[in-house]
Parts: C-alpha cells; structure tokens; sequence
C-alpha cells in the first residue's frame, strides 16, 4: 500500500481528463433548448440611468427577450448580500448599498450589468446587446481611494463613502509603547489592486424547468451550497429544496469564484422568468471588468523596538478599496482576515490597528489568493526589514530575536497560535539559499555591473477557515464547518463526498489518499465527488486554504466511523467481541489470532447481509461526518529572495527563490509543491508584473493581456522548495493548508531584496522596471 | 466578431478585383493583428479577403544582393531559415523573438510590415536594412514606406508582396520587450554596410525611425561609447503604462549600445 499511503507523491489522477481534453466544465455543457445571454454592461463608472430602450434589440435576428435592471427593481429581486458584518468602532453597523443584479436607476461602475439579452445563439445575442439604447447622465466618478473619503458621496446613505471604520487591540497602551520605544520604523505603502484571472472565465447555465419548478444552475463555482443558501434565503429566487447548483470542473478561482455574483444571478431569474435554459459565458474582456479584484490597500504603519531591538509596539492604519458594492465577503477582508494577522511572527506586545474601508466607483474588491493575509504579511515583513536596515541588523537576526517560540501564544490581535516552530523554518531557508555565500555572490555581480540584493520574509497565516463559534463572534453569516461522507460500495471500493470544492487543487488525489490509508485500501478503489448540491450534504466549498484541514478532517472523522462500525460487523463474522479486533492495513483481526476479515469482505456482509448481527446494527457501510475546527490553523514559514538587476534599464531577474513552509502533515507532497509554486508565482506577479489601473473617470486601463502583466513561466526562476513541520494540535489530519502561502510569503520577500540591491527604502508594487530604474537613477549607484 | 464576406482568391489580381468591389474590404495575411480587432468588434470590414490562397506569395530566396522575402512568409519560416540564417542572421533573431511559437506560426512578414504597427519588430528589419518592398503595382524603399502609426505608403488597395533585405556586412537587433504584451517597448536595429550604418528604431515612437544622429557617430567611430552623447527628444516618444517617454528615450540608447556591442 505504500504507493497510496499519506505522504506519497501520487500522480495527479485528474490531471488525465484535464490533459486530453476530457474536463466537463461549465461552458462544455449543453442542454437541449439552450439560448445565451449577453449582457449590456455600464460604459461608464458613474451615472445616472435614464431610459433604457429594448425596443430595437427585441427585433434583432433570434432574440428571445431582453430584461433590464428596470424589470429586477420592479419585480423586488435582490440585491446580492454581503455575508459578514463588520461594526465600526463607534458600534455601528457596516453600510451596505443596495448591491442589485442588474443597475435600474444608477451605475457605479464601469462594467456593470444593466440589461440582459437572451437570443438563440451568442452572437445573435451581442449583436442585439449593442442595439440597447440606454439614457445616461454621466458623474464625477470617485477613483483615487486616497481622497476617497472626503470626494463627493457614491450613495447619499454612505456619507464619505466609508464603509465602516474598524479597529482592533489596544490604542492606548500602542501609542504609549511607541512614545516609548527607542527606536521607531515607520512606513508608508500602496497593496497594489489585482485582477484575478483565472484560467476558465466565469461561466453559467440556467435551467428552470415549469413543469418541475426547479432551478438548476451550473456554475463556476467554489462554493455551490453557499451560492444556493444565498440565492435561496436572501435573494429569494427558488425555494432551497428546488434549487440545484452544480459546480463541474472548474478552471481556477483564487477567491474570485467564492462569491455571488449579478450576472449569475440574474440568469437565473432570467431562467425562471422565461422558462427555457440559458447560458453565459464571460468572455476575458467581461472578466477583467466585473470579477471581483484583489488587494487595494494604503497603509501607514509605524513599528516602535526598544533598545535591545525587542519589538514594543506595532500601530497601523489602513485604507481599504471595496469598489462599488460589498461583494459577498468584502467586509471580512481587510478586517479580519488582516488586522489579526499583524502580529507575524513575533511577540509584539502592543498592537493597534484600524481599518477604514471605502467605496470607490470601480470593480468591487474581495479575497484573492491569500485575502487579507498578504496585505499584513507585507506590512510586517516590510517594516521589519526596513527597520534591521536602520538599526543596522542583520534582517534575519532582528526576526530571530523577537520570533514567538513558546505555545500556545494568544497574540494581542485576537489569534491564538496553537503550534510552530519559526526559526527551524528560517534556519533551513538559510541554509537552502546558501545565505553564507551572497556576499560573494553579491561581489560577483558587482564585478559584471550588476546589483545584487536579498530579501526576506517570515510570515504566519490564519487558515482552515474557521471554527464556526469565532466566525460568528466576529460577524460571519455562515458556519465554517465542514460535511465530508464515506460510502462503502458492496464490493469495497469507496465513495467520497466532501462539501469542499476541487478547482486545480487536486482534492481528487488528496482525499483519495487520505480516506484510503485510513481505510487500509488502494487510491484506485475511492472515488472523491463534489461539486453538486443535490449529490452531497450542505458545504461551504473551497477558500481560505480549509480545504484538507476542515473538509479532510471531516473525511478523517467519518474513516473512522466506517472502521469503528467494521470493527463491529467483523466481531460478529468471527465470532469475537468488538474490543478484541484489530483493524491494520485493510484487516480486522481478532488480536494475537490469525482469524482475519478483510475489508472488502466486511463492506460486502454489510450490504449482503446473510449473516449480520441484525438486532445491533443497521446493514449498509455509509457514513457522515461534519468538523467544525477547534481553532485556526497557522501555517508560517521563511521566504528568501535573491534579485540581480541590470542598472541601465532597472531589469529585475529573480536569481533565485526559496521557501520554506510548515504545512503540518502533508498528504501528497507534489501537489503541496505544485501549490507552493503557483502561489509564488502570483506573489511575484504582484511584486513585479501585475496591477490594476483605473484612469480618473473610472475606466479601467488594464482590461486585456495587453496592458495586464500576468506572470509567464520565463519571469520566474527555478524555486527550491522544503518544508518543516510541527503538526497543526487540533485537526486529526494534523494539516495546516497550503493554497496560499506563496502568494503570502512571497511579495515582500521580493520587494526586500529588490531594495537591497537598489538602496533605496522603497519601490512600490508593482516594481516595474521603469520605477526601478528611476530609484537607481534616484540613488547613489549609477 | 460581425458578419463579413470570406473571399479566397487566387491571384494578385483577383484579389485587387474583389477589393475593388468591396464596400470596406480588408486582406488578410496572418491575422494576428486584424482577427483580434475584429473580434473585439474594434474592425468591421464588409468583405476578408485572404491572400493565402495566392501561390507565390511566400518563400524566402537569395538573389546575391538580397534576401528576398515572400509577404506571406511566416515568422517561424524566417526565423529558421539557413538562408535567412548565413546571409542576415540578425533577421533570423527578429523574426525568431516575434511573440510566441504560435503567433510565429500564424503571422506573417508582409502583414506586420502592412499594418506598421508602432511596437513591430519587422518595420526595424526593413528600415535598418534599407529594404525594398515590392507591391503588384511598384517598388517603395523603406526610407519612404513607414508614414506614422499604423501608416505606410501602401494606397487603398495595393498589395506588398515581397520585401528584398539587402545583405549587410553585420547587423544586429535588440529589443526590450513590454512585460505584458511583449512587444517592443524599444527595438533597435543596426545595421553596418561598408561604411555606411543604418540605425532603426521601432516601439519608442510612433512610427519605426531612423536614428541619423546615431548612424553619424557610429559612422565616426563603430562603438557603444560613440553614441553616449546622442540625445533622444522624450517629446518625441511613446508614453504609456508600461514606459513613459523619457525611459523610452533612455532605453534608446541603452538598447542601441547593446546592439553595437553585439557586433
């Protein structure tokens, strides 16, 4: 069994399908009657909707209707909820504008919905879209998330366009330790605003059937239960029990498809409305309008150390870009999702931080591949490095000094770390990187007219998304357990259902692992299903790196069912007691005996039950377990970054990349590897390469791979990679998570060594090479 | 995309014909250039004719003086050709750092050359060689070709159908290529013949240009150091995203040195 067993880099088994053309994802599905949808989207950021004209687009060639965001008003739909309530410091509740499917009287930003034409073919369809005629008065567009709060108000009920202003830890007690503190680092930085870009764009199909009156909606999806319970209980479009959502292969999400969007949702209205099935697919264009972007911080953070470069206080005030509306988990963000975080590593005793989140008229913003986590990871780990340099530290030996080593630590942002071991992660990234030998790298660069820097990055994530009693403490809408069900076949091979969501993360190979070295059999005999509401019990999908560490434990928990009610079968079919069996490598053994059953023939004396112990147990082999995690998992490590740049045109080469992780107990070491690299490339993409830019009215300047910077393989540098591990305390898979550490760890590993080479203090993100030519050019060195 | 007429001719003059009778028509080369616009509804024209049913209209030839080239030759077929390769190699590597292996595989010499798209690399190639074009109605030299962005001398409806790249002693070409799109953020190519040094430049303006001021102090003196004191106007430069105009200027020069060094 050694080729399945935990810790086994077994093969991707879903990579076959994907490879040769097999993935059934959204857009492959087509149903018999099928029409496509086009939707008329808002030229501009910010106006006034008149008129809005159908007329001649009902007369285009093979359109079947044309629905407006006039008629969603009109029929009370909506508006799409945001699920986690953030309370300002004064108390007061978030404010939340009314988010509709589709604009009847007002857009708020370039892209969005105000009309939707459903035609017999796709083309039909967009050709009728631009026969829409639509009575704009156009407005000042509020853009510059800086002066945002003191522009002219986007809603008349949201006064500064802030959305709340929140705060978390001690003000006090952190500006006294910083009016104390013998040396203070401050610094002032821009979380560049990221499009997400995943491969598939977003798709859909809407299928409502009159005769059945049930509403099945296919859809790129990382959470299919949460898009039903909130189609269901808050946009009200079909009862829970008649509303399907099926989640097929799904091309990458990175957060962005965690959430309830307008035009999802307005297909499906558009469904039950018209009776026939619909489909949507974004084209790139639309993707880079209107899915929900990334990031959009500016930050002010102040870091107070004392004499002996103990940190004594850290202070931090945040400005945080929502966009138009309160996308489905917006709020969380740049609230908790950050300010817990600020701690890091370290024992910094006094920590205050307050966001204030705003509304712009842009795309909305919500969690992307770290959400939250990379803004703090690159607050600390800046201003950590920035202060070495000013006290004239070695920036690993400033981290090691005031790293946490005792657990469990109770930060004073409200985390409490159960478990880690920081400096094993930093030695081994040190000495992975060769650390002893940069500086005669350094020289050797020097000496071809090249600059040389190193950067590094300690950071700490909260991950495995949440215990559900905290969540809701902190103002989550949902639970965040997990559902996970083993189904034993006749014959012994295994069905899996998890409430998890696999969207290029490999869970088919991960649970399969998992639930088969628990259960004693082979990888190929379990089959791992998700994705589709009507097969699996309520789930919250995939997001926040929760995926093994909640869903999998809830696999572990009922693996073990599965065994503890096989223990009980093979006591009858051996005629033991169940306290005498054993249960090893697929056998229930009468201990110190040779009187054995076999897995497979337990399963099939559960279903062919003959001779059953009927008066103690029901026949079958099925079990359900749902995990509600205890607590966070925390999964930390050392990033190390080693540029080499070209002075005359501010090139940046990465020379190379190491990071080292502790994950806790891994699974399948290849698919973790295979995360760990993604997750740096999109770090480093946001580093170097990658950045939203609207102009001043609102239009977004960045809409296509043209002007767009997504990272290729040749921007990127061979990345060593390790791992060390302190297993998570709490879960019984001991798992952590690892689908976003790289992009967390690895942004101010990047812009560390970047300003090392250069000397400067600071180059914002993206570090193109025009701003980092102009800081050398600022510079002393050329 | 909208509707349009698919023509597919297989002569010169039977393309000629059908341009002629179209309300808006358009050839088609390679289409990377044109394909994208009008899938982006950015170009709507009446009638697509393709030329690429036309035999004759690629191919790459040595005739002595030359290298001439078919307009309907890909970029893959020059990029790994052992003429183009003993004759001009710096076109070889031109042709070879276009895109990516599909674009190679797809676009074509004369359509980059037609469309003089600001950031090309080829309009570099034909200028810094001094080449010639030939259309079915004339032969165009390539100091009076390129006219301004998306400009050429090309009129309504003429046809190129070949360009003759004179063989230089030496030449070479850098670019540094805009991170996102990777086009040419600034391409230069030098080329020496005799003593004569023809300096192009594509991505920094407008249009693809000729540097006199770099092909006189090279003229003086072949090497990087000669040029240090040329200045490149920024007014006169592109600007956007991705470089602004005195970067633009600055890589100019950079580029240029990089190129000389090359030699």
């Amino acid at each position: 069994m050694v080729e399945t067993s935990i810790g086994q880099p077994v093969k991707r088994r879903e990579d076959l399908r994907f490879i040769t053309g097999q993935g059934q994802y959204t857009d492959d599905i087509n149903l018999r009657g099928q029409t496509y949808a086009y939707f008329v989207r808002s030229p501009y950021a910010h106006a006034d909707v008149g008129h809005v004209d159908t007329s001649e687009a009902e007369k285009a060639p093979g359109v079947v209707a044309v629905l407006t965001g006039k008629q969603v008003k009109e029929e009370g739909i909506g508006g799409l909820p945001c699920g986690w309530m953030i309370h300002s410091k004064d108390g007061s509740e978030m404010k939340q504008p009314f988010h509709p499917l589709m604009a009847a009287d007002k857009v708020n930003y370039a892209g969005e919905p105000i009309a939707l034409v459903v035609a017999e073919s796709f083309a039909e369809a967009k050709n009728a879209a631009e026969l829409v005629i639509v009575d704009f008065h156009e407005r000042d567009a509020v853009v510059d998330l800086a002066s945002a709060q003191s522009a002219n108000s986007i809603y008349e009920e949201v006064p500064g366009n802030t959305c709340y202003e929140w705060e978390l830890g001690e003000k006090e007690a952190t500006e006294q330790a910083l009016a104390g503190a013998a040396h203070v680092t401050r610094y002032t930085l821009t979380n560049n605003r990221l499009i997400p870009n995943a491969m598939e764009p977003r798709a859909a199909i809407a299928d409502y059937n009159p005769g059945t009156q049930d509403l099945t909606l296919y859809t790129t999806s990382q959470n299919p239960h949460l898009a039903r319970l909130i189609l269901t209980a808050f946009v009200q479009l079909a009862p829970e029990h008649k509303l399907r959502i099926i989640a097929p292969d799904v091309g990458g999400g990175f957060g962005s498809k965690i959430f309830v969007y307008s035009e999802e949702t307005a297909l499906a209205w558009a469904s039950m409305k018209l009776g026939i099935p619909i489909k949507w697919t974004a084209e790139r264009s639309e993707s880079f309008l209107a899915d929900a972007h990334g990031r959009d911080h500016l930050t002010e953070a102040s870091l107070g150390i004392d004499e002996d470069g103990n940190f004594v206080a850290l202070q931090v005030k945040t400005t945080a870009n929502m966009g138009a509306y309160l996308s489905t988990f917006a709020s969380s963000v740049p609230t908790y999702l950050y300010g817990t975080l600020l701690a890091g590593q370290y024992k910094t005793p006094n920590i205050y931080v307050e966001v204030d989140s705003v509304f712009t008229n842009t795309a909305p913003v919500d969690a992307y591949r770290g959400a939250g986590r990379p803004e703090a990871t690159y607050v600390v780990e800046r201003i950590v490095e920035l202060a070495a340099r000013e006290l004239g530290m070695d920036p690993t030996e400033l981290r090691r000094k005031n790293m946490i080593r005792e657990f469990p630590y109770q930060t004073p942002v409200a985390l409490e770390y159960d478990i880690g071991d920081y400096e094993a992660s930093l030695d081994k990234a040190l000495q992975l990187s060769d650390y002893d030998g940069f500086s005669a790298r350094r020289q050797s660069s020097e000496a071809n007219g090249k600059l040389r820097g190193i950067g590094f990055s300690c950071y700490i994530e909260a991950c495995g998304l949440a215990p559900s009693q905290v969540a809701g403490a902190l103002g989550a809408g949902v639970g965040l357990w997990e559902s996970g069900e083993v189904r034993v076949n006749p014959t012994g091979s295994v069905t899996v259902l998890t409430g998890t969501h696999s969207h290029g993360q490999g869970h088919e190979t991960t649970f399969a692992q998992l639930v088969a070295s628990r259960l004693g059999i082979s990888v190929d005999d379990v089959e791992v299903v998700h994705g589709d509401t009507s097969k699996l019990d309520f789930g919250l999908g995939t997001y926040g790196s929760r995926s093994l560490s909640v869903g999998g434990s809830a696999l572990a928990k009922a693996s073990d069912k599965i065994v503890a009610k096989g223990k009980r079968i093979a006591a009858h079919m051996l005629d033991s007691d169940v306290e005498s069996i054993d249960f090893e490598d697929g056998s229930f053994t009468v201990r110190e005996s040779n009187q054995t059953r076999t897995f497979q023939e337990v399963a099939f004396a559960a279903y062919v039950p003959h001779d059953y112990p009927h008066d103690e147990l029901e026949p079958g082999l099925s079990e359900k377990a749902f995990y509600d995690p205890a607590n966070f998992t925390f999964p930390a490590g050392t990033h190390i970054c080693e540029v080499e740049i070209d002075p005359e045109t501010g090139v940046v080469e990465i020379a190379r990349f190491t990071a080292v992780d502790d994950f806790g107990n891994i699974i399948n070491p290849m698919i973790v590897e295979g995360q760990v690299h993604g997750g740096i490339a999109q770090g480093i993409g946001q580093a170097m390469l990658e950045g939203c830019v609207y102009d001043h009215t609102g239009q977004l300047q960045t809409g296509s791979y043209m002007d767009y910077c997504m990272p290729r393989a040749d921007d990127l540098p061979f990345f060593s990679v390790d791992v060390t591990c302190t297993p998570c305390t709490h879960n019984p898979v001991g798992a952590k998570g690892c689908g976003e550490a790289g992009a967390i760890g690895s942004p101010p590993a990047v812009i560390n060594a970047i300003t090392d080479a250069v000397g400067v203090r600071d180059i914002s993100m993206p570090a193109t090479p025009e701003k980092v030519w102009r800081a050398i050019q600022e510079s002393s060195h050329v | 995309m909208y509707d349009f007429n698919y023509h597919k001719p297989d002569s010169i003059e039977e393309a000629a014909r059908l341009f002629g009778h179209a309300e808006d028509g358009i050839y088609l080369a390679g289409g990377h250039t044109l394909l994208p616009s009008m899938k982006q509804r950015l170009a709507a024209p009446s009638d697509v004719i393709d030329l690429g049913g036309i035999e004759g209209l690629s191919g790459i030839e040595d005739t002595g003086a030359a290298i001439r080239i078919g307009a309907l030759t890909l970029h893959d077929d020059v990029a790994t050709s052992v003429v183009v390769e003993a004759a001009i190699p710096a076109l070889r590597d031109l042709a070879g750092g276009i895109g990516d292996a599909q674009v190679r595989n797809r676009g074509t010499l004369g359509g980059s050359v037609a469309n003089s798209d600001p950031a090309a690399d080829y309009p570099a190639a034909v200028l810094g060689l001094g080449a010639e074009l030939t259309t079915d109605q004339r032969t165009i030299a390539a100091d009076d070709f390129f006219q301004g962005m998306f400009e050429t001398a090309l009129h309504e409806g003429e046809i190129l159908t070949g360009v003759s790249f004179p063989k230089p002693d030496a030449a070479t070409y850098v670019k540094f290529p805009n991170p996102a799109s990777r086009y040419a953020t600034v391409g230069v190519f030098i080329a020496r013949f005799g003593a004569e040094v023809r300096v192009a430049i594509t991505g920094a303006a407008p249009s693809v240009f000729r540097c006199t001021d770099m092909e006189e102090a090279l003229e003086r003196h072949f090497s990087a150091d000669a040029i240090s004191d040329v200045r490149i106007d920024p007014d006169e430069m592109n600007s956007d995203l991705h470089a602004s105009a005195e970067y633009r200027a600055h890589l100019c020069i950079v580029m240029a040195k990089r190129a000389i060094e090359l030699f």
